[in-house]
């Protein structure tokens, strides 16, 4: 005789139900509370290497939304291109990572973060001095895993005592 | 004679004693409906590991205020080709009765309304007057979601009405009278002991009727949009939610007078043990609506008139041989019995229960 249809399955239901008052919950509030995020995230931004960059502009060539604009000129006596606009249309941006993976010179990086909303279509085209790293701009370690150890590691839930009713 | 039925303990004559209780009721019924929403949303929360309400307000106590200024400020919308005036009509329909419901609760001794005679049949027959409130409301939406809403409640009514009614009995025959504060004071030992299957077949039953989880088919929005309310907003919505967590609480408060002692009990003033024993009724059914999963409109039909109401019978039936062949029996042992025939009864039941004749899951 299977009891589970005599009312047993639903006092076993019910018990697991009151056994979750004492449980802590797995919300995290966020402005307040954060989770640390993955270290290869994709982020909300673009970072760009002003030094490493030789402007090859192979970024632009992979890009399949075509927003990076870039235009160089020639230091002939460097033999060297001079970098003269770096532009970045983030609105259009899909965080493919493609341009990231080709840059031959590790000279673009994903970024870490990712609160970057604008109320302005026309504040997420970015450029040159916008794109450095900065402290709030820290790249993350998409497709570049030799600044993995440089970023603390993930936390998918909250520490237990830091959950507020 | 108006005086004769005044309670001693309140001054006045009997305008004064209406006037007092018009509005205590309405203090009462929207204030502890305010809480019980915000006590659902946390209670509820907590219980599936997340926090509920807690921005508005301390512990988000103000949740339902801020929720109840959005729907007053919402725009009142009204089908095109509904029936204006009959959805006009149909939340003021619903609301009333239930409002009406709290005239003859009893809040402690004396503090009562209305002691009516007739007390808990009128209390039957006043709470079936939202579902025609609901019909109307589906009808008048010109909507065919409102309206299959509307029709399942109906039909979960009627059923459902049979086996709370024949509980019910169960009770006044114990309790010799149909007044509810006579109910109260008969409870030397809370009825829900003497009565165990009773108070069983009545919660199942009152549950369905009111139309709360596992039996809240016809709001069911995964397969039809929000039921009988699908069409409205605003103002007229809220009356309708209005109406649903006064049914709920007039249900916690029936049960609390009829099987649970009412108003009576050690230590605590009698007031505050009436609210205690609603809450804890309250409670228990927002923790069967986080336990149960929604049943079929079959299951919701069988459960009524193949479970429900042959026990609801047998209950009643049992009931009167005991009071008339075994009056001089100790109660005590009649607790015994009782609770062992309903042991039995349900086990019984439960194996006789069958859906399409055995060839459909239950």
């Amino acid at each position: 005789m299977k009891f589970e249809r005599y009312g047993l399955g639903i006092a076993k239901g019910l018990s697991v139900t009151i056994r979750h008052l004492l449980r802590r919950p797995v919300t995290t509030q966020y402005p307040e509370q954060r989770l640390v995020t993955s270290r290869r995230i994709r982020g909300n931004e673009l970072i760009w290497d002003k030094n490493k960059c030789t402007g090859c502009a192979t970024c632009a060539k992979t890009c399949p939304q075509g927003v990076i604009r870039i235009v160089t000129s020639v230091k002939l006596e460097e033999n060297k291109y001079q970098v003269e606009k770096f532009e970045v249309d983030m609105g259009y941006c899909i965080f493919c990572g493609l341009c990231v993976e080709a840059c031959p010179y590790d000279a673009l990086f994903l970024g870490y973060a990712y609160e970057r909303a604008r109320y302005r279509r026309g504040e997420l085209i970015r450029d040159r001095e916008e794109l450095l790293a900065s402290e709030e701009r820290k790249p993350s370690a998409y497709a570049r895993p030799q600044i993995e150890a440089t970023l603390p590691k993930q936390t998918l839930l909250l520490d237990k005592d830091r959950g507020r009713r | 004679m108006v005086t004769a039925m005044l309670p001693p303990d309140w001054p006045g004559g009997f305008w004064a004693h209406w006037a007092v209780f018009v509005v205590v009721i309405f203090v009462f019924v929207l204030g502890v409906m305010m809480g019980a929403l915000w006590f659902e949303r946390r209670a509820m929360a907590i219980m599936q590991a997340r926090l509920g309400p807690n921005r508005t307000g301390p512990f988000g106590l103000l949740q339902p205020v801020a929720d109840a200024i959005k729907l007053l400020l919402k725009e009142d919308i009204v089908p095109a080709k509904g029936d204006k005036l009959v959805h006009w009509l149909a939340p003021v329909v619903v609301v009333a009765p239930v409002l009406m419901i709290f005239a003859v609760v009893p809040f402690q001794g004396g503090a009562i309304l209305a002691d009516l005679n007739i007390g808990i049949l009128y209390i039957v027959a006043i709470s079936s007057v939202a579902t025609v409130g609901v019909f109307m409301a589906g009808w008048a939406s010109n909507n065919k979601y409102s309206l299959l809403g509307a029709m399942r409640m109906v039909a979960s009514v009627v059923s459902y009405e049979i086996p709370v009614v024949l509980s019910i009995i169960g009770v006044v025959l114990l309790a010799g009278s149909l007044s509810m504060q006579q109910i109260v004071l008969a409870q030397d030992i809370p009825f829900i002991l003497l009565q165990p299957l009773g108070f069983l077949l009545f919660f199942i039953g009152a549950l369905a009727e009111i139309n709360r989880a596992p039996f809240d088919l016809m709001e069911a929005d995964s397969e039809i949009v929000a039921g009988f309310n699908t069409e409205y907003s605003g103002i007229k919505w809220s009356m309708f939610f209005l109406g649903e967590y006064g049914e709920a609480l007039a249900i916690s408060a029936i049960v609390t007078t009829l099987f649970l002692g009412g108003w009576r009990g050690p230590v605590l003033p009698p007031w505050l043990w009436f609210l205690v024993k609603v809450g804890l009724v309250f409670f228990t059914m927002v923790w069967i609506r986080t336990t149960v999963p929604r049943v079929r409109i079959d299951q919701l039909m069988a459960l009524a008139w193949k479970f429900l109401f042959p026990l609801a019978l047998l209950n009643l039936f049992i009931t009167a041989v005991e009071i008339l062949v075994f009056p001089a029996v100790s109660l005590w042992v009649l607790v015994g019995v009782n609770i062992a025939i309903m042991i039995v009864l349900v086990l019984l039941w439960s194996r006789l229960f069958k859906l399409g004749w055995g060839k459909v899951e239950v």
